[in-house]
């Protein structure tokens, strides 16, 4: 359903999280770098993957680039890079 | 009569240095340091291997070590901090034999009774006479207190000055006199003054630093030892800096005044010192150029060496007569255990320092940490290393709350009769892990990369390498 | 209670989650002046999702929304509203009609999305015809709780200089003030903009207080424990304002008519100033025995 561009959101600041998404045919990739990788490395792609998910994403390559963000933080910078790829901001 | 020698490897080599042997160095310059390698880098083309390298602490600056550990140059490694770049080849498995880690009072008293013999040892001044007497307080590469260098000086086989200011004998003020001095060597610099002491301390604009630093004073205000001759010992880092700042306010409206501020000193305890808020400092270390000029003009500053600093024992140091210090934390259990040495990846990144050795000294021994720092809660249930003993710290302050070791019942009653916001550590916990997610535990590596020796000489605890190929 | 309103940057999770630790009695999410254009995107959803993950025990959540005239605002709606936000506060609020409108917008958005809280609405009066329209604008429908003083835009409207002193903007205090209390709406005052001005930001909280402002807002934490301080009740106020109800109580137990209190006449004024401190002073958790 979706035509995504490139698109990103986000800054690299301390308990931020910088994401860049872009289209892709193989399904979800997730590349992470995060500073707390080893503590919370599983849920943060858990965190994006669902974010994928209900925006029904199918197909994309994201990067996430994680400065110790919460949750919330990185679903609201994942939902808003998909946004912005789709044209809708 | 000169101890001069005219090249560092001939002076070396006067010392008597061989293989299996051990150096020691101080880190009063810091990660401006050019010394310690300098002097490694001879020693390893002398052709002198498997030797122990005993620092009073590390940095990053020292990264070149990690080339003659390969080429087993160096094969043990003792200190009481480490910086996180080193710290992080070391928790890959860089050595083989585990690092020793000792606090700031332990490795003085462990060299004193000979359990941690020094062959040579290196000591960078940044003025010296030609007879060795020598100091920190002047000179380009000025560094202030030499704390750390005197249990080195007075206790290693060899005694080699190395510095980039020799001065016409006697030097005037020196901090540690010729007598202990085997040799003398000059060099063009023994570090980046820049790397050496920061040009000013600045207090954190974080404003959850801040509310903490308020909190911390309230604390400590409501702990009823705030009276006069009150003694106070706090770090560099940005919060307990804030923290100094609220007590000094609370102290000049109150018109108390303090007996003595220890340990490292930053123009920041300079400042309460000429407002009348001490009526001295205590100094083994110096933070900034403030610090250093303050204890070159004031005889009110006073140098003091590890020893009579920190170290443990009958007959007691500076921190015994503390009554306040503020620390810090990457984790504290809710059974108060603190960890210092380590990051939330189980990265080796400092170290005790005069950490434990203030906590246990002190009647009030506080951690300022935020509840969570990138998404890491503080407090988790067993830290990953224990620097400090939970039984030495009292108070936790958090943005949050305040939490209070159970075995102060009287404190905790004294800080809710303040009205302070007293809560349960375990309550601290779920609080932040509500906010971050629980962090998943973290695996250990199957080597041992250090070992973590309390004040007493006694093992306290291990930490593990990195496991896999981090 | 709403001492002290503290503005937090919209695109900054830094700010955003640890604001409710920071002491203020309310905090305002800025979707406005701290978000460029660019972000504003970015901004909407994050608020959103600190609002709708992050607890803010007992911090009222206020959002400053972009203008009714820009492209942002129903958007900004949509985003917030069912996040249950205690206020909105409304930027460029000129006239009572600009208000009505987005009073009607609230509505519909709540109405379509079933919404049970209904947000109330703060009008951020900084322009002169904001100023000159104050009384309409606080009267101008129930949703309105309270008016909000925004001194830079008001002085570049006015073609001033915007000084530590005041004096440009005295004429809009004291109107907002009399507006607001006309209407019956809570009135609060503009932050102080520098930021290292210690003594300087008591005294323009202290003047804000006896103006008659509820409380004043600001754009640093620092800033927000000199105002919670300045905009509580004192000891000796707390004090007074229990001697006056026993006062009171005495005098009905003796059928007195009218009493004095310290050689003054106690009246109906001075009660209901009482009345309102010791609300205040227990809202605090500040008990009798402490002050006396």
């Amino acid at each position: 359903m979706d035509s995504l561009r490139p698109a990103s959101a986000g800054t690299l600041e301390s308990s931020d999280a910088y994401v860049e998404i872009e289209p892709s045919e193989g399904g979800i990739q997730i590349h992470l770098e995060s500073v707390v990788l080893e503590r919370f490395g599983e849920a943060i792609r858990e965190t994006v993957q669902e974010v994928l998910e209900e925006l029904r994403v199918a197909d994309a390559c994201v990067r996430v680039v994680d400065r110790g963000a919460l949750d919330c933080v990185i679903r609201a910078r994942v939902e808003t890079a998909v946004r912005r790829g789709r044209g809708e901001c | 009569m000169s101890k001069v020698i005219k090249s560092l490897r001939e002076a070396i080599a006067l010392a008597g240095l061989r293989d299996g042997m051990t150096v020691s160095f101080h880190h009063h310059l810091r990660n401006g340091d050019f010394v310690l390698n300098f002097v490694m880098d001879e020693i390893a083309g002398m052709g002198i291997r498997d030797l122990t390298v005993n620092a009073s602490a590390l940095f990053d600056v020292h990264t070149p070590l990690l080339g003659h550990i390969e080429n087993r140059v160096v094969t043990h490694l003792a200190a009481n901090y480490i910086s996180a770049g080193l710290g992080r080849a070391i928790s890959r498995g860089a050595l083989e034999a585990p690092v020793e880690f000792r606090t700031h009072g332990g490795r003085p008293k462990d060299i004193a009774m000979g359990r941690t013999p020094i062959d040579v040892a290196f000591i960078a001044a940044p003025a010296a006479d030609p007879m060795g007497n020598c100091t920190g307080r002047v000179g380009k590469s000025t560094c202030g207190s030499l704390g750390y260098a005197f249990a080195d000086a007075m206790h290693a086989k060899h005694v080699v000055v190395i510095t980039d200011n020799i001065v016409p004998y006697p030097l005037q003020g020196w901090s540690i006199p010729e007598s202990y001095v085997d040799y003398v060597v000059t060099v063009d610099a023994i570090g980046d003054p820049k790397g050496i002491v920061s040009g000013t301390t600045q207090v954190t604009r974080d404003p959850v630093g801040l509310v903490m630093a308020a909190q911390a004073a309230k604390v400590i205000q409501a702990s009823g030892l705030l009276k006069e001759g009150f003694s106070f010992q706090t770090g560099a880092g940005g919060a307990s800096l804030a923290a100094a700042r609220f007590l000094k306010d609370i102290m000049l409206r109150e018109g108390i005044q303090g007996s003595f501020a220890s340990g490292g000193i930053t123009g920041y305890l300079v400042d309460m010192l000429r407002a009348g808020c001490f009526r001295s400092l205590m100094d083994v270390q110096c933070f900034d150029l403030k610090a250093v000029e303050s204890l070159r003009e004031d005889p009110r500053h006073q140098e003091i060496s590890a020893m009579q600093y920190a170290a443990p024992g009958e007959r007691g140091a500076v921190v015994d007569s503390l009554d306040v210090v503020i620390l810090g934390a990457t984790e504290i259990d809710t059974d108060f255990n603190v960890n210092v040495h380590t990051d939330s990846n189980g990265s080796i990144m400092g170290g005790s320092g005069g950490h434990s050795d203030t906590a246990a000294g002190s009647k009030l021994a506080m951690i300022i940490a935020p509840l969570f720092r990138a998404r890491m809660p503080i407090v988790t249930d067993r830290v990953t290393c224990i620097s400090t003993p939970g039984q030495d710290i009292d108070v936790l302050v958090t943005q949050a709350g305040v939490a209070v070791n159970p075995r102060q019942a009287a404190l905790r009653e004294r800080l809710e009769q303040a009205g302070l916001p007293v809560v349960d550590i375990h309550e601290l916990k779920e609080r932040a892990e509500a906010i971050t997610g629980k962090p998943k535990a973290l695996p250990k590596g199957d080597r041992v990369a250090a070992k973590v020796i309390s004040r007493e000489g006694e093992l306290l605890d291990t930490i593990y390498t990195l496991p896999g190929n981090r | 209670m709403r001492r002290s309103m503290l503005f937090l940057p919209g695109n900054n999770p830094n700010m955003l989650i640890n604001g409710s630790c920071l002491g203020a009695d309310a905090v305002i999410f800025d979707l406005e002046d701290a978000v460029s254009p660019a972000e504003k995107d970015a901004a909407r959803i994050l608020v959103r999702n600190t609002m709708r993950y992050m607890d803010f025990q007992g911090c009222e959540r206020i959002v400053r929304v972009n203008a009714v005239d820009t492209p942002y605002f129903a958007a900004d709606l949509e985003a917030i509203l069912p996040e249950g936000p205690d206020m909105l506060l409304l930027p460029k609020a000129g006239t009572a009609e600009e208000v009505q409108a987005a009073d009607a917008a609230m509505a519909q958005v709540e109405e379509r999305l079933g919404l049970q809280k209904r947000a109330a609405l703060m009008p951020l009066i900084e322009t002169a015809l904001g100023v000159e329209n104050a009384f309409s604008i606080a009267a101008c429908c129930p949703r309105v709780e309270a008016l909000f003083l925004g001194a830079e835009d008001l002085t570049a409207d006015l073609q001033c200089k915007r000084t530590k002193g005041g004096r440009e903007i005295e004429y809009a205090r004291t109107r907002l003030v009399m507006a607001a209390r006309a209407a019956g709406v809570e009135v609060y005052d503009t932050p102080f903009t520098n930021v290292n001005d210690d003594e300087g930001i008591e005294a323009d909280a202290a003047l804000a207080k006896a103006l008659g402002f509820s409380g004043k807002s600001s754009i640093s934490p620092r800033h927000v424990e000199v105002i919670n301080r300045v905009f509580s009740p004192s000891p000796e106020e707390i004090r007074y304002a229990y001697e006056v109800m026993d006062a009171i109580a005495e005098a009905k137990a003796q059928g007195k008519g009218a009493i004095a209190l310290h050689g003054k006449m106690v009246d109906a004024p001075i009660v209901s100033r009482a009345q309102r401190t010791i609300a205040m002073a227990e809202a605090l958790g500040i008990s009798r025995e402490v002050t006396a």
